[in-house]
């Protein structure tokens, strides 16, 4: 916020105006001297006797968006610290027992401060470092990159209900690593899986879009029903891997669908992590345009957005984000849905704090879904993908329920 | 700050991917083409013999339409004439099968989208939006074509102005579904004038508006013009038309049947075989515009 756009009353806004281009003086309806390029002609706007207004309504206006900036500021700080809670939590969960301040002593020793306890246990330091953290950063990153190309997804269908998941291209990231690890055996490396879960979900973002989309729009009944035929689809292919597959690559694509963070390893997170932050940081350079995005595509070109190259940038970086949340760790429905929701709910559909905020709280979803999973029964390891699934379900289910209560459903 | 912050040699960010990349990365803006003040009379932007059809359907054939800086010109024509076909062709949302539009004397094609953007702004038909954005947020929108330029600094006042001209400040909170038609409409509006372009293209504005607004609106049109920008408005209202056009164009079947001041082109006859029903054009007694309207007592015969 400028000083110049919050004039504190009738003179300051006076002596602003007076140190504005001419053109902004001409958009004050206070001058004609228009000698010098420029937008000028706007004058025309507002009424004719422009004098009396300007000094009232400027001051109306950053009121109401300070409100969602706010709450979205608090909200990203609350997650913040969710996610540092966390992450102490999944380091002392588990069979060989680490204290939280063993989990932040152990954590400072390797960033090179001498704070903190570390370890009593003669393998916590090996658990923590072995298992325990590449699995809690690859939480964080599979739920960062779902949770936001969910948020991409919903912007660039226009449509509330787009996610990787539902809508099929989870699947087919999915087949595509199926297929690399059924020819090529179950011991193929993790990159050669990445790349083709990639291809796999390129190829089904373009086939979705392609198919669910008339007159620039997406309707919610072509894109679910999109969504179940190239399940359905994928799932056939899946079928036919699991068929011809030997027995160790069938076990890795039954765990595939199940979606688990069991197999995470520092291998795994340095395929996935630079996959993710090429993504994320693709989503949060287009976050202004995607909000134009959602006046419609031909006002979206009119306000200057060359949508087709938007499209198909979004398109890239929703199957990299997939790919990346796919890779390791199999469907893991609902989280791209899910959080972008409850963004909204909190800080407004500004993808300026959507983009971000999702990314964190999908990082903080999953994570927080991961330490349920682990230590919901004891000693068990429940499938990541069940537990979000089972919350998921019924949260797609109140979002139909509500928004045909207030706007009498989707169109 | 200097006038020279805003010569055609500053650069511009724009709002693209990779304008954005390049921004971030390099610190570096892209330079758009800003665009001149235009001089009253000068072409702002031009149809030459366009021919579209959609769906195999002739809309457009050979159709020439000129638009100048300080004028309002109308597009009128009974439903299916081609109006805002016509308005599709001259933002190029609808490609032409023959014919060209040229912008600024330069072919619409050779204008990226954000220097078209800072050229004219649409007000469309159908409004929609995606998700439930405020109005202000939506009045926001209307500024970023220019973003990264020096305008930017007046985004808030300008945004602030273009409430209060189409008299929705009250509604700078309420979220855009939850609006009327009408609201929406004005809302919308709103965030065409924030764009602060030259020209205008208003397609049927006053569809969804009561009586008060509708002036409104054409009054903001009128002042548009008046300072030097061009106006380029779809109304079925021919009262409204003959009363704040400068210039009328009148379509029909894809056609132009006429073209001209509403007084000469709005005529009793030219309308009533135009719109196949019996128009009457009467001269205010008060010395105002002509006033007209369907002759129900001739049909009723």
């Amino acid at each position: 916020m400028t000083p110049a756009s919050r004039p504190a009353g009738p003179t300051t806004s006076r002596t602003t105006s007076g140190s504005l281009t001419s053109e902004q003086r001409t958009a004050d309806g206070t001058t004609t001297d228009r000698g010098g390029p420029g937008t000028a002609v706007s004058g025309a706007v507002g009424p004719a006797g422009g004098q009396g207004r300007r000094t009232r309504t400027p001051d109306a206006l950053p009121a109401v968006g300070r409100g969602r900036r706010r709450a979205a500021t608090w909200l990203m700080v609350g997650l913040g610290v969710a996610l540092l809670v966390l992450t102490v939590l999944s380091g002392m969960t588990g069979q060989v027992p680490v204290s939280p301040a063993e989990v932040l002593g152990s954590l400072m020793h390797h960033m090179g401060l001498d704070i903190g306890p570390m370890p009593s246990h003669p393998q916590g330091e090996n658990t923590l470092w072995v298992v325990r953290f590449p699995r809690v950063v690859l939480a964080i990153v599979v739920g960062a990159a779902l949770a936001c190309s969910g948020a991409l997804m919903q912007g660039v269908f226009g449509n509330p209900l787009a996610e990787p998941g539902v809508i099929g291209v989870s699947a087919g990231a999915a087949v595509g690593a199926c297929a690399v690890i059924v020819t090529a055996g179950s011991l193929v490396s993790g990159t050669w899986v990445a790349a083709a879960a990639f291809l796999g979900g390129l190829i089904t973002t373009f086939v979705v879009y392609a198919l669910s989309r008339s007159g620039g729009r997406t309707e919610v009944v072509t894109l679910v029903l999109t969504g179940i035929a190239v399940n359905a689809f994928a799932g056939g292919l899946l079928a036919f891997f699991t068929f011809v597959a030997d027995p160790a690559a069938r076990e890795q694509i039954v765990f595939w669908q199940l979606g688990s963070l069991g197999g995470a390893t520092w291998g795994s997170v340095a395929v996935v992590a630079p996959i993710a932050i090429v993504g994320v940081t693709g989503a949060m350079l287009l976050r202004r345009q995607m909000d134009l995005l959602s006046l419609g595509e031909r006002a979206a070109h009119h306000l200057g957005v060359d949508v087709e190259r938007l499209r198909q940038i979004v398109i890239v970086l929703v199957a990299l984000l997939v790919s990346a949340g796919v890779a390791f760790t199999g469907i893991i429905a609902f989280v791209g849905l899910v959080v972008p929701h409850l963004v909204r709910m909190v800080c407004g559909p500004s993808h300026r704090w959507l983009i971000p905020a999702s990314t964190l709280g999908g990082a903080v979803v999953l994570l927080l879904a991961d330490l349920v999973s682990r230590s919901l029964v004891a000693n068990v390891e429940l499938p990541l993908g069940m537990i979000t699934s089972l919350v998921g379900g019924p949260f797609f289910f109140y979002l139909l329920r509500r928004t045909r209560s207030r706007q009498g459903g989707w169109a | 700050m200097t006038r020279d912050m805003v010569d055609p040699e500053s650069r511009h960010e724009g709002s693209s991917f990779w304008s954005s990349l390049r921004t971030a990365v390099t610190g570096r803006r892209r330079s758009s083409r800003l665009p001149a003040v235009p001089t009253p009379g000068t072409v702002v932007t031009e149809a030459r013999g366009a021919v579209l059809s959609l769906d195999g359907t002739p809309v457009l054939r050979d159709v020439s339409v000129t638009v100048r800086a300080g004028e309002v010109r109308a597009l009128l024509g009974p439903n299916g004439a081609g109006k805002s076909s016509l308005l599709g062709a001259l933002t190029g949302d609808l490609p032409l099968d023959g014919g060209s539009v040229l912008v600024d004397d330069a072919p619409l094609r050779s204008w990226s989208p954000t220097e078209l953007a800072m050229r004219r702004a649409v007000l469309m038909q159908q409004i929609h939006l995606s998700f439930p954005f405020t109005s202000l947020d939506v009045v926001q929108m209307g500024r970023a074509p220019w973003r990264g330029t020096p305008l930017e600094e007046a985004d808030d006042q300008v945004v602030a102005e273009s409430l209060a001209a189409t008299d929705v400040s009250h509604l700078a909170g309420r979220h855009f579904p939850s609006l009327s038609g009408g609201e929406k409409a004005r809302v919308a509006l709103a965030r065409v004038l924030a764009q602060r372009t030259g020209l205008l293209m208003l397609d049927e504005p006053t569809a969804a508006l009561d009586l008060k607004h509708q002036e409104l609106v054409l009054q903001i049109a009128r002042r548009h013009a008046e300072a030097g920008g061009a106006v380029v408005v779809v109304v079925h209202d021919l009262g409204l038309a003959s009363a704040y056009a400068d210039q009328v164009t009148l379509l029909s079947g894809g056609r132009v049947v006429a073209d001209g001041p509403p007084r000469e082109v709005l005529t009793a006859e030219l309308l009533s075989e135009v719109y196949d029903y019996p128009v009457e054009v009467v001269e205010h007694p008060g010395g105002g515009s002509p006033i007209i309207l369907p002759a129900r007592s001739l049909a009723s015969r």
